[in-house]
């Protein structure tokens, strides 16, 4: 299977681990991954919530580059996926907008749709069969809050999740790779997103609100699929917290026996190694 | 038409609403204020203002109030208002339409760390077409002054290799340029 690939900004830098370990497991379950050539960053949050027509022109220009490739095109990071759909779904639904940006960026949109999140192609279209296929080491002794956070989820109408406040994509991958999903009311909580530099208290107090609630729901780990959310989940939790937070695709690479998962979780702030010597146990 | 205020009675703007609905594409006046949206905010208490008594604010043209909040900027546009609405108002797209307004007219942010960050991030993906941590955090703490913040982690990150010490640049950063200049014209 042959896919359009939008690594996103981060995936190049703080979540180098979410880039390396989407490329081997997607190699693993034979889905060829094709980079935009020449794709620009989406705006992330600061273009929405400061100017209307950036929030749409960004994202519009990875879009006219995606329709020359006519592939599906897979986005790893939840906030790039948000920005991209939310622009194909503003040229697709509203005739001003996709003009306006037919002329900016000359050319003609086609209106079919492309964007897809990564973790909702996985489970709904590469299949849950085929990725059990592949487990060579089941995550038999973990306990897992999967943790969606805003972007991937909300507004349905954009991202054509099923339910805005218990989605279950990922606990049926996580229970493909053996684990036990645990049942938390936190798993669309935010952790406090773009303010982790400017307002980085307030972010504290959301992400450690966040874990400890995983916590008490039993759960050895977090998983995730945002750059972002796992930085601040990372980064900005309240002294003595250790949970630790993991893509889902690196869970996906140690289930498969990918070797180089090392090599992702050496990247990690917070030592995972307590959650690897469980699965090695197993 | 006058509303009583704390500070007197004060004239209500009506263009605002009529303004903020159109920027928006939200129906407004639909909120009936059962402050679903409020008490799922996880911003709550960081605001001065709650998020329904923002719809209602917007409800009685209370312009000046809205554009110089810190509610407006703490904002971190999860969507959870919007989602769990009963009457489908996505609120966070009412906050971006007040953010920007603020901004076109020149208003200082109830939050100015904030804003700039967003400047900062935005600045950086102008420069080179996709966003460059290193030097937009660098851009960042000189212009807020909060240069010894995030010292140990940024130092951390860097010896991770997470965070690269040169941009990217892309050759479609010149129509990035151009996208930029076409957005930021009135």
């Amino acid at each position: 299977m042959k896919l359009a690939y939008y690594p996103g900004c981060s995936l190049e830098a703080t979540a180098k681990e979410y880039g390396s370990s989407v490329r081997s497991v997607c190699k693993a379950l034979d889905v060829d991954l094709v980079e935009i050539p020449d794709w620009t960053c989406c705006g992330a949050t600061s273009a929405h919530a400061t100017n209307h027509r950036l929030a749409v022109g960004l994202p519009a220009l990875t879009i006219k580059q995606m329709q020359a490739m006519d592939l599906d095109c897979v986005v790893p990071c939840s906030a790039c996926f948000n920005r991209l759909k939310t622009a194909e779904y503003n040229m697709t639904n509203d005739a001003a907008v996709r003009q306006e940006m037919e002329k900016l960026l000359n050319f003609k949109y086609d209106g079919k749709p492309r964007v897809y999140d990564l973790l909702a192609y996985m489970v709904e279209k590469i299949g849950l069969p085929a990725i059990t296929k592949k487990v060579q080491k089941p995550l038999k002794n973990l306990k897992i809050a999967c943790y969606y956070g805003c972007l991937s989820v909300r507004p349905a109408e954009i991202t054509g999740i099923d339910s805005t406040e218990n989605p279950m994509q990922m606990d049926k991958l996580v229970k493909a790779l053996g684990a036990t999903p645990v049942n938390w009311s936190y798993k669309v909580e935010c952790c406090g997103a773009g303010h982790s530099v400017a307002k980085s208290a307030m972010v504290t107090n959301l992400s450690g609100r966040i874990l400890a609630k995983a916590r008490e729901a039993g759960a050895d780990l977090v998983v995730n699929s945002c750059p972002l959310c796992q930085t601040n989940l990372e980064m900005r939790r309240p002294p003595g917290e250790d949970m630790p937070v993991f893509f889902f695709t690196e869970l996906m690479g140690l289930a498969f026996g990918i070797s180089e998962a090392g090599n992702w979780l050496n990247k990690h702030l917070v030592d995972p190694s307590k959650v690897l010597s469980a699965i090695q146990a197993g | 038409m006058y509303i009583i205020t704390e500070g007197g009675p004060k004239a209500l703007d009506l263009n605002f609403t009529k303004e903020v609905k159109q920027r928006s594409g939200q129906e407004i006046e639909l909120c009936f204020q059962c402050q679903k949206c409020a008490s799922g905010c996880p911003i709550a208490e960081y605001g001065e203002i709650d998020t329904n008594q923002v719809l209602r604010m917007i409800q009685f043209g209370l312009k000046d109030e809205l554009l110089k909040s810190k509610a407006i900027w703490v904002c971190v546009g999860c969507e959870t208002c919007g989602a769990r609405c009963p009457n489908g108002i996505r609120i966070a797209a009412v906050m971006d339409a007040l953010r920007e307004m603020a901004i076109e007219q020149g208003i200082t942010p109830g939050e100015k760390d904030i804003n700039l960050f967003h400047q900062c991030f935005l600045d950086s993906v102008k420069s080179h077409g996709r966003a460059h941590e290193s030097t937009m955090l660098i851009r960042y703490k000189l212009k807020s002054g909060h240069l010894m913040e995030d010292v140990g982690v940024g130092l951390k990150m860097f010896l991770k290799g997470k965070l690269a010490l040169f941009p990217h640049s892309v050759p479609s950063k010149t129509e990035v340029k151009r996208i930029f200049e076409w957005a930021r014209k009135k």
